[in-house]
């Protein structure tokens, strides 16, 4: 219909046009890897040194447990569980007598709490010191040689390989973890910023009484529709933005890397498509850019890319039709909107959860059942799918899971636009749960 | 053939009847005051006419076809009561895209928009937005974009509030302008002067049912009390009681009521039989304003709910 499409490029243009638009795009993803960077900074940088006292009496101990930046312990004799605290450490362990064969138990005393991974750290050093100290006792390996036999031994590395049929695709987990992640993530914020866009809009054309004047020449299906997809489109158009500025920037970056690196990572492009294994003559960052680009290469962006635009169109359909019934009923005050909205935000917010576990075992079953529900498969199967189609998400699952999408954005565009056409234009109390229930299935 | 014609319209809500068997008339080119108290029903009939809302019961004939609101909305304008234009777009915009929405095509919403800035000297307003805008300049632009697709039927819910007089005078104007161009005008308006000064037919409803119909002449022929208003020098020392009696005494001016049987002409014998000089004799007919409070009044002030058994 004409006036649909009259409807869509007004809320496509006015939004597109709008400078705040402009400076979200670009910003949001700076704001995103500032966030990341930041995370990891201070988890890296905010480490704090413990100091533990060790009560070792029969001084098993005193050479095996090794301090080191995150933990420094102490085996100054005069220390005991009495007077820990005074002498500036955290915690005291107290070392029992060992008994062969036996679990042994250690206590840790403590007047500041160590956090559940320094805990962890502590029980795997106080492990290995006691196989050290039994290696050491029953062999008479010293300490010195056990640490170069370590130290020599660690060479081991596990490369994965998807395995296709004939030809085997080196994949990365770490960069499918973090394409998955980033998908899901994004869609999971998209539906609330466009969502909300939806609803803002929706209750902005009720309380100004626009509605009214449009509704006199557009059925208000087609006004609420219009609405969706046009706000839609402007996600559409901030993602491909999004990808061009991706593109932009890993160009610039590769601009910027050293002449000779890149030389070097030629080579090892070309030995390996020749077919010998030169990488030990390279250098570590030379090889570690190689391996980069040929994860990159080797991920399929075509199908993520395709993949996300349909579920992120698919998701937000399915949620923006309920964001506007939101908007249709309430009235001047966004307080009224706030109750509403739980039922819509907890099953978003809920998926995001399911998605950050199904990440860690795209295969599980979690991962597979919330990937064919419509509430929470725009943003768990995002995750999947970066681990690889027909791999990790056979195509079955990948069609079951767009149907059900498809069928269930149907389902809620219908509901919510019968919500819709009748909260436009009713004003005063804001209607009950009973009462929209009527509007949606009876009236 | 009527312009519009309403039978026997119904619209039930869940506590209320908001439209209980309403019908009525409005001739092409006439200007009909749809009056009211708050709470009639006068929007609720409004949204059936323009396909907001479908009836219950009853038929909505335009031109003596049955309206049908996806087709014909191209031929109805709409001014709602309370404003509605999107605040953050730019008025020049704004009005091509209602016009676009009533079918317009592009350039003829371009050329008409353009026209009606001239006309009401909006030029300069074209790239500012509805925020800029006060709420006069905001009504005149409401206005505009009503009337700007030229519809058969134009519908004004209180289209003078908050304008002064001289923007209230140029609406009336077009007002008169459009009727003659022969579109039908519906008028809702709580404020009678208006209607007696605007108006051919009127009609009045009060909790959903139509209790008054007519045109605005024949209506205050109906409700005159033979009231008068007489002046004259020297005021006769004596009045007859079986011929009419006097209401009011202001310095040399009487207001009398003519008893039953009795005819002005009458009257003006007594009073030169009495050598008193007459200056002037006037019939005293009601205003719409107190038409419309004698017959609201005593209906309870504001409307109660009721349940429906439907």
């Amino acid at each position: 219909m004409n006036k649909i499409g009259l409807i869509i490029r007004r809320e496509y243009i006015t939004r597109i046009r709008n400078k705040t638009f402009l400076i979200s795009t670009f910003l949001l993803p700076i704001i995103i890897v500032l966030g990341i960077a930041g995370t990891v900074y201070l988890a890296i940088k905010g480490k704090t040194n413990h100091r533990i006292a060790v009560s070792d009496q029969n001084g098993y101990f005193k050479d095996y447990l090794k301090s080191d930046s995150s933990i420094f312990f102490d085996f100054s004799p005069g220390i005991d569980t009495l007077n820990y605290a005074e002498k500036n450490c955290s915690a005291v362990l107290i070392i029992p007598v060992l008994n062969e064969g036996q679990k042994t138990i250690y206590r840790l005393k403590y007047k500041k709490q160590l956090g559940l991974t320094n805990v962890d750290d502590l029980e795997k050093r106080i492990n290995s010191a006691i196989t050290d100290h039994m290696i050491f006792t029953k062999t008479n390996i010293s300490r010195s040689r056990l640490d170069s036999i370590r130290a020599a031994s660690d060479l081991g590395e596990l490369k994965t390989f998807s395995d296709e049929g004939k030809k085997s695709q080196a994949s990365s987990q770490g960069l499918s973890y973090a394409i998955g992640y980033t998908c899901g993530f994004l869609i999971y914020l998209l539906t609330f910023i466009y969502g909300a866009m939806v609803m803002r809009g929706v209750s902005e054309e009720k309380t100004s009484r626009v509605a009214e004047v449009i509704v006199s020449s557009v059925k208000p299906f087609p006004l609420m529709v219009g609405k969706i997809i046009g706000i839609g489109a402007v996600g559409l158009t901030q993602f491909l933005l999004w990808i061009v500025l991706g593109i932009v920037l890993f160009t610039v970056a590769q601009a910027f890397l050293p002449h000779e690196l890149l030389q070097e990572v030629n080579n090892i492009q070309q030995a390996n498509a020749m077919g010998n294994a030169q990488m030990a003559q390279s250098s570590e960052a030379a090889r570690q850019i190689f391996e980069f680009k040929q994860s990159v290469q080797g991920t399929n962006w075509i199908l993520i890319i395709s993949c996300y635009i349909f579920y992120f169109t698919g998701g937000y359909l399915f949620y923006a039709s309920l964001f506007a019934a939101v908007g249709s009923v309430v009235n001047e005050d966004p307080q009224e909107a706030q109750s509403l909205l739980l039922p819509i935000t907890m099953p978003i917010i809920f998926s995001f959860i399911i998605m950050s576990i199904a990440i860690q075992d795209p295969g599980g079953s979690l991962a597979v059942w919330a990937s064919m529900i419509p509430f929470s498969s725009p943003i768990v199967m995002m995750a999947r799918i970066a681990y690889g189609v027909p791999t990790t998400v056979p195509y079955w699952q990948l069609l079951l899971s767009m149907a059900l999408l498809a069928g269930g954005f149907l389902l809620t565009t219908w509901m919510a636009g019968r919500i819709y056409r009748t909260g436009i234009l009713m004003y005063g109390k804001k209607p009950t749960w009973k009462t929209m229930w009527k509007w949606a299935f009876k009236a | 053939m009527s312009m519009l014609e309403l039978a026997h319209l119904k619209k039930y809500f869940a506590t209320q009847k908001a439209v209980d068997d309403i019908s009525f008339t409005v001739e092409k080119g006439t200007i009909f005051g749809l009056l009211g108290p708050n709470g009639a029903g006068k929007t609720t009939l409004i949204r059936m006419i323009t396909g907001i809302f479908y009836p219950d019961e009853g038929n909505i004939l335009l031109n003596g076809n049955k309206f049908k609101a996806d087709e014909d909305s191209a031929r109805i304008g709409y001014m709602p009561e309370e404003r509605g234009l999107y605040k953050k777009m730019k008025i020049g915009e704004q009005a091509i895209y209602f016009a676009r929405l009533k079918g317009l095509t592009a350039s003829e919403a371009n050329k008409q928009v353009k026209d009606w800035f001239v006309r009401f000297e909006m030029q300069s307003w074209w790239n500012k937005k509805i925020e800029d805008l006060s709420k006069g300049m905001a009504q005149k632009l409401q206005f505009v974009i009503t009337v700007l697709h030229k519809p058969e039927l134009i519908i004004l819910d209180e289209p003078f509030s908050g304008l002064d007089p001289v923007n209230a005078n140029l609406i009336k104007d077009e007002i008169f302008r459009l009727a003659a161009n022969g579109s039908s005008i519906i008028f809702s308006t709580h404020r009678m002067e208006q209607v007696e000064e605007i108006c051919n037919q009127i009609i009045l409803i009060n909790k959903g049912k139509k209790i008054l119909d007519g045109t605005v002449v024949n209506v205050k022929q109906e409700f005159k009390e033979n009231l008068f208003r007489i002046t004259a020098n020297p005021l006769p020392a004596h009045f007859p009681e079986d011929l009419f009696e006097v209401l009011s005494k202001k310095e040399e001016s009487l207001t009398i009521r003519i008893k039953n049987g009795h005819t002005p002409n009458e009257v003006l014998r007594y009073f030169i039989d009495q050598q008193s000089n007459v200056s002037a004799f006037t019939e005293l007919l009601p205003s719409l304003n107190e038409i419309f409070i004698k017959l609201v009044e005593g209906t309870s002030l504001s409307r109660q709910f009721q349940p429906i058994q439907s």
